[in-house]
């Protein structure tokens, strides 16, 4: 019989699940409030999926055109996000992340510069002004070191490579978290006033994804068996550009800033076919022709921006659709050529990443070549659902933030948005845990039943004497979401996916790990594999109810956007009986201002006849 | 058209261990990465790698193949000889934990040693103004994934006992970005002579030859302070005869 009272245990006040961009910026924000902090990172420090954002983090300073300001950031979010965000996230976030990325260089960051040596912006889809910040192509990085090197001195504790497994609960209430260190395979019990999840989204349950291994779904599954609610899941983001050649970096993300550079799209007969697949909604602000297109590239303030630069959706939805009629390129995607657009010096040093990445893993100069490029899934704009003020979920003292966390973005998130979102609403989440763990009387204390059946569901993979393959069942999942769960859906495709996700719980329940607990990656994959079902599932349910086609989520059986349907977010729970129940839920009407700036007339806005009566903090 | 290839692993853990042969079928394409991925959910379940982006940015999967610090995920397969047998181990300047994963706590642990930027204040305007050409040098050592694979080569810091005298290249960068940033308002040029030991480094440029980012680690980092040590430290007369002393025993 385990003896919990022999496991390694932490009193702390707050733990903070994931030590990505979201998740440092919150564990900074609640150890500067005064809170004991400890960072559960699955990884080792410094490695989380952030890493791996290229263009840049969106906030409206201005410092490359005037024009800019919180307003027109928040439209283009509403905009893009098919008008399905929280309203008040997206608000927020317009309004606080100039002060974040500034913050930022106080810490060290070093972002391209202006020639007045400012902050340089960059253009990129669905954004009106270049408003990216951004370190040539590997901002994602900036980010995570500056928030690395800035936490490793604010007194957090970081647990490096130690995985949660079950959120702990004391009635309603967060008590803490059972999580496990790699490199021993020992337990260890997180007691703690506050949890904020900030594991980041789950595309490793699809084959041709720009996610790496850590995507599984952690934070999504740990809310869910916890008793709090997800949201948006039908709304899972296909990049379209990702790497399509060789097989084996299928999915390797390629940075919308060569499209914001200048890269253009064309198919297997050298047509620019954007052109051809301008929404009516954006086609007032996009060129409509070749012409006015470069005359953008060139600068001139008066020309509208190139049809490459649409949002994500529009733009996979696109390359998927000149494949389909047999225009791709000779490996199933489209071209994507900044090399008849810049000159090589402008591309190695804008896009050092990209230049490196073909020449090593697919022999391709891209100062000199067009790469092949196809939709990659990339980002989920569901997740868990939180109040936007607090970051907080129906589980008094649950957090959860960044991509984990749902709202901000609605049906589909505009490129630079990403890293903005880690630290407005990491910070939040932070400093909202913080306030929580503080106003608390005693500490919650987990009863010892939740602990020793957490640990026994988790060593029964290693003791059972013989059963099914994790990497197997892995790659299963990765079919059934392929073919079921696609980036193009159907009543009847949807139904088999879910069909195949339920009978690969039926034998996930007989998953073997072999060898021992110590730094066993067949045992880790199995222990995924729990997050990466119920992630799935929730994914699969939630397309099977939204009967219409909205941002990322596109059914072949309800071609376009439906206005009843924009009245509701899909939201699932454990029900009682231990199955998901999904329902439709209203959403609550947006305040006036906001609901006036989102709908109104670029001209209009910019001209101050509208929004004027908008709070500006 | 897929092809058999012979790999050897090092399988085992503190206590020790040994190679293991393994036969793969090798798709075209394919890096060092995927083929111990295959040999992972196929042959080897427990089989211990640590990886996280099989992109060459996050600088987790480092290991020595064919007895060079490399990226598994950036070494292709079709840069081996069709017959040749590929070695795989863990790096060796840092103890293993389990296969090819080590711990490398040792780093992190000089990491937080390295005082973190002081900033100026803000202009007027609340602004820091730094202009593209003051911040370049420091933008190339920011590129750093921390693959840690210029610690694994450094002969200070492989010959362990090195590591108490010397923080390796990858933190004279660090320092040096520090260093060189234009908002520092830190003088760290002592503890970088006494603490962190830039005079350990003899400039065999072996960090620089493996860096997979490729900053040039030697040239314009670790030397630039070097002679900022040497400016503060050394008389103009000493200081030319450890130059010119220097330069004949390199040569």
């Amino acid at each position: 019989m385990l003896d919990i009272s022999e496991l390694k245990t932490v009193e702390t006040d707050v733990v903070v699940v994931g030590a990505g961009g979201a998740g440092l910026r919150a564990a900074i924000e609640s150890s500067a409030q005064g809170m004991k902090t400890v960072v559960l990172s699955k990884s080792l420090l410094g490695k989380a999926h952030t890493v791996m954002a290229e263009g840049g983090m969106a906030a409206s300073m201005g410092n490359t055109d005037k024009r800019d300001n919180w307003k027109v950031h928040f439209r283009d979010t509403m905009r893009g996000g098919k008008f399905l965000n929280v309203w008040r996230m997206a608000e927020l976030h317009a309004k606080q992340a100039p002060a974040r990325v500034k913050e930022l260089e106080e810490w060290g960051a070093v972002f391209d510069r202006t020639k007045e040596g400012l902050i340089s912006q960059r253009n990129f889809g669905g954004h009106r002004y270049p408003r990216l910040a951004h370190v040539g192509d590997r901002t994602g990085l900036e980010l995570i070191r500056t928030l690395q090197d800035h936490g490793v001195h604010q007194g957090i504790d970081f647990l490096m490579e130690c995985t949660a497994l079950r959120l702990l609960k004391d009635g309603e209430r967060i008590a803490g978290v059972l999580a496990y260190y790699r490199e021993t395979g020992r337990f260890v019990l997180l007691k703690a006033r506050a949890v904020v999840l900030a594991t980041g989204g789950g595309g490793k349950a699809w084959r041709v994804t720009s996610n790496s291994w850590e995507y599984t779904g952690d934070g999504v599954y740990l809310a869910y068996e916890a008793g709090a609610e997800l949201m948006d899941l039908e709304f899972t983001q296909f990049h379209p550009t990702g790497m399509v050649w060789p097989l084996s970096v299928r999915g390797i993300l390629v940075t919308e800033g060569v499209r914001g550079d200048g890269g253009i799209l064309l198919n297997k007969d050298g047509k620019r076919f954007m052109f051809d697949y301008v929404p009516p909604r954006f086609a007032p602000e996009t060129a409509d022709s070749v012409d006015e297109a470069t005359r953008w590239l060139n600068g001139d303030k008066n020309a509208r921006r190139p049809p490459e630069l649409l949002t994500r959706d529009v733009v996979a939805r696109s390359i998927r659709a000149e494949v389909k009629a047999g225009r791709g390129s000779p490996h199933g995607g489209a071209f994507l050529d900044i090399a008849s657009r810049r000159p090589p010096d402008f591309i190695k040093r804008r896009l050092p990443g990209m230049y490196h990445q073909f020449k090593e893993l697919a022999e391709v100069d891209i100062t000199k070549e067009p790469m092949e490029v196809g939709p990659t899934l990339h980002y989920f704009m569901g997740g868990i659902r939180v109040d936007a003020d607090t970051q907080m979920t129906r589980v008094p003292g649950l957090f959860a933030c960044g991509e984990c966390g749902a709202g901000m973005h609605g049906a589909n998130r505009l490129g630079g948005n990403s890293l903005s979102d880690l630290i407005v609403f990491g910070r939040l989440a932070g400093k909202c845990a913080a306030e929580y763990a503080r106003s608390l009387g005693a500490s919650p204390q987990a009863d010892a039943e939740q602990v020793t059946l957490a640990i026994r569901g988790a060593t029964d993979i290693l003791n059972r004497e013989s059963g099914e393959n994790p990497y197997l069942l892995h790659e299963k999942l990765q079919d059934v979401m392929e073919d079921g769960v696609g980036i193009v859906r159907e009543e009847e495709d949807l139904k088999k996916g879910i069909v195949g996700i339920e009978e690969l719980n039926e034998r996930a329940k007989n998953m073997k790990a072999h060898g021992t607990s110590q730094y066993n990656p067949g045992w880790h994959e199995a222990l995924s594999m729990r997050s990466m079902l119920v992630t799935a599932e929730a994914v699969a349910r939630a397309a099977l109810i939204r009967q219409e086609s909205r941002g990322a989520h596109t059914r072949v059986d309800y071609e376009g956007e439906r206005d009843e349907w924009v009245k509701y977010n899909i939201v699932s729970r454990k029900g009682a009986d231990g199955h998901m129940e999904v329902e439709k839920v209203l959403r609550p009407p947006p305040v006036k201002y906001l609901e006036d700036i989102a709908n109104s007339k670029i001209e209009d806005l910019e001209a101050g006849k509208v929004g004027a009566d908008a709070p500006n903090d | 058209m897929s092809t058999t290839r012979k790999f050897k692993i090092w399988r085992g853990d503190s206590e020790g261990g040994d190679f293991k042969d393994y036969d793969v079928e090798v798709d075209p394409g394919m890096v060092v990465l995927d083929v111990l991925h295959r040999v992972q959910s196929r042959q080897a379940n427990d089989l211990a790698i640590r990886w996280n982006c099989k992109a060459g940015k996050c600088g987790s999967c480092s290991m020595e193949i064919n007895g060079r610090p490399r990226l598994s995920c950036m070494t292709r397969m079709n840069s081996f000889g069709p017959d040749e047998t590929i070695t795989v181990q863990p790096l060796k300047t840092f103890p293993v934990i389990k296969d090819l994963v080590t711990d490398v706590s040792w780093n992190y642990r000089q990491n937080k040693r390295i005082r973190p930027l002081k900033p100026k204040p803000r202009g007027a305007d609340g602004e820091h103004r730094m202009y593209q050409e003051d911040v370049d040098r420091v933008q190339e050592f920011r590129k750093c994934i921390e693959c840690y694979l210029c610690q694994d080569t450094c002969h200070v810091l492989r010959d362990r006992d090195g590591q108490d005298r010397f923080v390796g290249p990858r933190f004279m960068i660090r320092l040096a970005s520090l260093e060189m940033h234009p908002l520092d308002d830190d003088d760290r040029i002592p503890e970088i002579r006494k603490e962190f030991g830039s005079g350990m480094c003899n400039i065999t440029k072996c960090c620089t030859e493996v860096c997979p980012e490729h900053i040039n680690i030697t040239d314009n980092g670790i030397i630039p302070l070097k002679e900022r040590v040497v400016d503060r430290y050394f008389d103009p007369i000493v200081f030319m005869g450890q130059k010119l002393f220097g330069i004949s025993k390199r040569r």
